[in-house]
């Protein structure tokens, strides 16, 4: 199992993906985006703490089944949620190339390390404030609180989560179906 | 960059004048009170002295005092540091041979104002 | 430069909170009739050292509040007041209150300050009426208010001959005063000695400074703040000068004092000519300690306005002209740039003809004597909740013995490492021989690193001499308390979780257990109770005692009360062992203390006592002799981060149960298995029932088998009963690294945390009650055991299970 770390912002270039470069601004915030079914989202890489393979975890009894259970991370517990699972898509079967995005994200009750497993990691960006777009306003009963926004790479849509927010949530919402409607309302936007 | 010598029995404030004094480029030793500032002091000179009075064991006052008298002390500056109340004891350094004092409460900067003067 | 001043808080409160220990057990010690100086000096000294912390880190009303209370301290500890018992009582009670304030701050929480203003106006009102009122604090008079525009400034300044000896230069002031604004300094040398007579160690010039800019009075006085009292400093604003004809530059070469010429001497020269201002450039000169005293390091700026002609200031210089650098020109151009005399910040020979109204060119960053505004030091008016990071201090030696052991384990590591390089089978013993040192190093190392966490439970004994002190006096009882084996040490964690107990049990003794002076007298007693407090170490334990010489618990009355309330029957309270009559104590709900006192409440709590002990995988017992007393003695694991457990498997599952937890396990049989009425199956355990749990069950998770006959039972106790737990197989048992769950994810029931295996996978770590409350398990009624019991016609079951 190999681990790659990208703690801070000027060791990207050690991440397997290869810097993009295109019509992207070099000095802004950085994100590290993967996939997952078929639509590329994006986190904040001062969050990212490390990139590795899948290993089994421990499975925490009559925990949900998204929380795949705990690992040893060099001695601290650390617990694996499956955000494919997490987000009401299909879940797909663990591989030799399946990936754990470990993140420290903040919570109420202060840092928490946690897992997520992607079923790709894409690329790096530097993105400045100005080319995010706002999520479209999907009424009251689409809570997009969670998403920072919308950017446009090379012709295609990334979503940008506000990771803290989204782990933290309750009631983690069904984000296949906000995915596919967030894009078509900023499709709708950019069309008119 | 200097080599100054903190004395104080409160670590927090030890800490706070040490990790000051750090981040201004200069070398610090740090002493919890008189007996193991003399003790620290004599073992290598220093180019400050910087010392709370009030201390267990032995208070800065006596440890100024018992500093002036070594031969590599004599012309060092000493600074105490004092609270506003303890007028008393400014007179009592100057007369042990403090080079002056620095006011409690102080902050960072006020620090690093008053040791630059001497420095 | 910006220092982030909240990292040092958690340092201020630690150590304030200590500070307050030591003034608490200091207080207590005081004996106002005989008042030892030194008692008073500590109880001074934590006073001033929190004072000065808070003040410094922003804690305003820390700093107020103990500024008062310093005051008084400074008055009792000079002896122009004494102390009374009152006074003793105030000043425990403003210990308490800033213990308040301090945790308020410490969680970040807006303090109540409505206890400290009531005891500081008691403190205030304490210093008005007594005591030598002279030691009122002397206010410096406010500066001139501030005249803005440029000003001109004429200061002598003759520091005392001793002022070298307080490591205060004059150069350093002046150097100071010259950034402030242009100075012209001259030297007034007329007290210099000969050279011949010239102490080293002694300062013997005046200055006269002119000093042009944008300046006030009190920044000048400040400059002078440290040598004021033995120096003769004037400061007056200044009228324009007469203008100036020659602007002379002097460097003398450094051997001039040693061919006899002394500066001093030609200054006095040039000074009979007419009025000379001479500003001393002192780059040049080293530090004072570094001075050689037969070198001349000075270079001079001298303006002199005069009617002599230049021949005449030529000759003055005739014996020197050769080793000196020297420039003499008219008027008041500033010295050529060439001159090597001139240093940038001594450039101001300008314009000595006119300066008064010279427009301020003073450059706005001279001013290092005044420091900016200051942003408030952050954290005390944040209104972010002070994560709590709480640290511990650790005795050097314990540090240094750690150090030893990784340098073992380096040497042990690198012997492996080598052995490894070039491996054969002939060498194996080699290799063993290493491992097991291996283990040695360790399993020392281990040891070492839970000693760090361990501290001597002094800190948790602490707190009892104040409050037996303060409940006998509420109680009008005479008491005495002893504290033993306080340096016993306890892991960190465990002395937190067991204070609360202790105060408890403390509080009862001291209530219910010591009798009334005069009951005392009457029973052949000493008046004066006691109350021991004792802590040992036993095997991997620590063991506490809380002892009284009172009245002993009362068989009778807790039975009479038992039986009141239902906890046993009557037929059976005559079969009870004393040990189990007075554990009824820790039922919910009993009391025995005809009068509910607000001490030690209303009998809530011993049982809260107990389950806290057992939460921490203690126990706790009593022992009591009618009329002479108690004793209560509870044992405590020595740390809670490392446990003895065994490794169980269920299906392809490991789970970790406490050692402590199991009673035996041993192979189901299913023809022992009998299901009663609720849905719970029940073991016949030789003469009792006892309840299953399939922890595949309570975790829904797949065993190897679901047939009982197939499994292995694990039988543990929880809260006093039996539980069977099912389960695959027993694996090893080994000493776990309890590790948090919670830190990174949540609580989850019928787990307690969390190890890592040799293999570097995660196990859990059962938590027994949590499973059992999961499980649903009730123990059977009496009506059910009788009616099994019935079934097997086993009748020895009967008599032994109406106890359990």
């Amino acid at each position: 199992m190999q681990a790659v770390n990208v703690g801070a912002t000027d060791e990207n270039d050690q991440l397997p993906a290869e810097q993009h470069q295109g019509d992207v601004v070099e000095d802004g915030d950085q994100y590290l985006t993967f996939i997952m079914a078929h639509e590329e989202y994006g986190v904040d890489i001062l969050c990212v703490q490390e990139i590795r393979g899948w290993e089994a975890a421990t499975p925490i009894p009559n925990a949900p089944s998204h929380i795949k259970g705990v690992i040893n991370l060099r001695g601290t517990i650390v617990p694996i949620v499956d955000l494919r699972q997490c987000f009401g898509l299909e879940a797909i079967e663990y591989t030799a190339v399946t990936v754990v995005i470990v993140l420290k994200v903040e919570t109420e009750k202060g840092s928490r390390i946690m897992g997520i497993v992607v079923d790709a990691v894409s690329d790096v960006y530097s993105l400045a404030a100005a080319e995010m777009k706002s999520a479209p306003d999907l009424g009251d009963a689409v809570n997009t609180d969670y998403i920072r926004g919308l950017v446009n790479v090379d012709g295609k849509m990334v979503i940008l989560l506000e990771i803290d927010r989204l782990l933290s949530m309750d009631d983690i919402p069904n984000l296949a179906e906000v995915s596919r409607q967030v894009l078509s309302g900023a499709a709708d936007a950019e069309a008119q | 960059m200097a080599k100054i010598l903190a004395v104080d029995d409160s670590a927090s404030m030890r800490q706070m004048v040490s990790f000051t004094l750090k981040g201004a480029g200069h070398d610090v030793v740090e002493a919890s009170d008189g007996v193991e500032a003399l003790k620290v002091a004599k073992s290598g000179a220093v180019d400050l002295v910087i010392s709370d009075v009030n201390m267990p064991n032995m208070d800065g006052i006596t440890l100024i005092s018992q500093l002036r008298q070594l031969p590599s002390y004599k012309f060092t500056p000493m600074l105490m540091l004092t609270t506003e109340s303890s007028g008393d004891k400014k007179s009592q350094g100057k007369a042990a041979g403090a080079t002056g004092w620095i006011v409690k409460p102080f902050n960072p900067d006020q620090l690093l104002a008053t040791i630059n003067k001497v420095l | 430069m910006s220092i982030d001043l909240s990292q040092f808080h958690q340092v201020f409160f630690e150590e304030s909170f200590e500070g307050l220990e030591e003034m608490e057990s200091c207080l207590m010690e005081l004996d106002p009739s005989a008042v030892d100086g030194e008692v008073i000096n500590s109880i001074f000294r934590a006073a001033h050292s929190i004072k000065g912390g808070s003040a410094t880190f922003g804690f305003d009303v820390v700093a107020d509040f103990t500024h008062v209370l310093e005051t008084l301290l400074d008055e009792i500890r000079a002896e122009t007041r004494g102390i009374s018992q009152d006074d003793v009582d105030l000043f425990l009670r403003a210990v308490d209150c800033l213990r308040e304030l301090l945790s308020q701050l410490q969680q970040g929480e807006q303090p109540d300050t409505e206890v400290a203003q009531e005891l500081k106006a008691a403190f205030e009102k304490i210093l008005r009426e007594g005591g030598d009122t002279t030691t009122a604090v002397a206010t410096e008079p406010e500066p001139d208010a501030g005249e803005t525009g440029t000003q001109s400034w004429k200061i002598y300044f003759r520091p005392g001959t001793d002022t070298l000896r307080t490591g205060n230069e004059p150069a350093r002031m002046l150097r100071e005063l010259a950034a402030l604004g242009q100075a012209q300094v001259t030297v007034a040398a007329e007290e210099v000695p000969g050279l011949g007579a010239l102490e080293p160690e002694s300062c013997y010039l005046g200055w006269h400074i002119s000093l042009t800019g944008s300046i006030e009075k009190a920044q000048i006085e400040e400059v002078f703040e440290w040598v004021v009292d033995e120096s003769e400093i004037r400061i007056e604003a200044q009228a324009a000068p007469a203008s100036a004809t020659w602007s002379i530059a002097y460097r003398p070469g450094t051997d001039v004092l040693r061919t006899g010429n002394e500066p001093a001497r030609m200054f006095r020269e040039l000074a009979a000519l007419g009025d000379l201002t001479v500003s001393a450039d002192t780059d040049g000169l080293p530090q004072f300690s570094q001075l050689d005293p037969e070198s001349s390091y000075l270079g001079w700026q001298l303006t002199l306005t005069t009617e002599a002609d230049k021949s005449s200031i030529d000759e003055i210089f005739e014996w020197v002209i050769d080793e000196s650098d020297l420039t003499i020109e008219t008027g008041a151009e500033p010295v050529s740039a060439a001159s090597t005399t001139v240093a940038p910040e001594s450039e101001p020979a300008a314009a000595p003809a006119a300066p008064a109204p010279v427009p301020t060119s003073t450059p706005t960053a001279a001013k290092p004597a005044k420091s900016p505004p200051q942003a408030k030091p952050s954290g005390g008016d944040g209104a972010k909740k002070a994560v709590e990071t709480s640290s511990i201090r650790v005795g050097i030696d314990k540090i240094d013995n750690l150090i030893n052991m990784v340098g073992e384990l380096v040497i042990t590591q690198s012997m492996l490492g080598q052995l490894g390089t070039d491996f054969d089978l002939d060498r194996l013993p080699n290799l063993l021989e290493g491992l097991s040192q291996l283990e040695h190093n360790t399993r020392e190392l281990q040891e070492s690193v839970m000693r760090i966490r361990m501290l001597p439970i002094s800190f948790a004994f602490s707190r009892f001499p104040r409050m037996v002190r303060d409940l006998s006096r509420r109680l009008n009882k005479k008491m005495e308390i002893e504290l033993k084996g306080e340096q016993t040490e306890l892991d960190k964690t465990v002395m937190e979780k067991i204070g609360d107990p202790l105060v408890h049990l403390v509080r009862n003794a001291v209530d219910h257990g010591i009798e009334p002076p005069e009951k005392r007298l009457a029973a052949g007693k000493q008046e004066e109770g006691k109350i021991t407090l004792n802590a040992y170490h036993q095997g991997g334990n620590v063991v506490i005692e809380i002892i009284d010489d009172g009245r002993g618990l009362d068989r009778d009355s807790i039975l009479a009360k038992a039986v009141e309330k239902e906890l046993v029957t009557e037929r059976d309270a005559g079969q009870l062992s004393d040990e189990q009559v007075y554990d009824l104590i820790f039922h919910p709900g009993f009391s025995t203390a005809k009068e509910v006192s607000d001490v030690s409440g209303r009998g809530v709590g011993m049982d809260v006592v107990k389950r806290n002990i057992l939460a921490l995988n203690g126990s706790v017992e009593i022992t009591s002799t009618a009329g002479q007393g108690s004793k209560i003695t509870i044992r405590l694991p020595l740390t809670l981060a490392i446990l003895d457990g065994q490794l169980v498997r269920v299906g392809s599952h490991t789970y970790i149960f406490p050692l402590v937890s199991i009673i035996e396990s041993l192979q189901c049989d299913s023809s022992l298995v009998n299901q009663v009425a609720g849905g719970c199956d029940v073991f016949q355990l030789r003469n009792e029932y006892v309840p299953i749990i399939r922890l595949f069950d309570v975790f829904s998770i797949e065993p190897d088998s679901r047939n009982l006959g197939e499994s292995l039972m694990v039988v543990v106790e929880c809260d006093g009963e039996k539980v069977g737990v099912v389960i695959d197989d027993l694996m090893a048992q080994q000493q776990v690294v309890i590790k948090s769950l919670e830190q990174n994810y949540q609580k989850v029931e019928g787990i307690s945390g969390a190890t890592i295996l040799g293999d570097g996978t995660v196990a859990l770590i059962l938590d027994i009650p949590g499973i059992v409350k999961i499980a649903g398990v009730r123990h059977l009624t009496d009506n059910q055991v009788t009616s099994l019991a019935r079934s097997h016609s086993n009748s020895e079951l009967m008599a032994l299970s109406a106890s359990a």
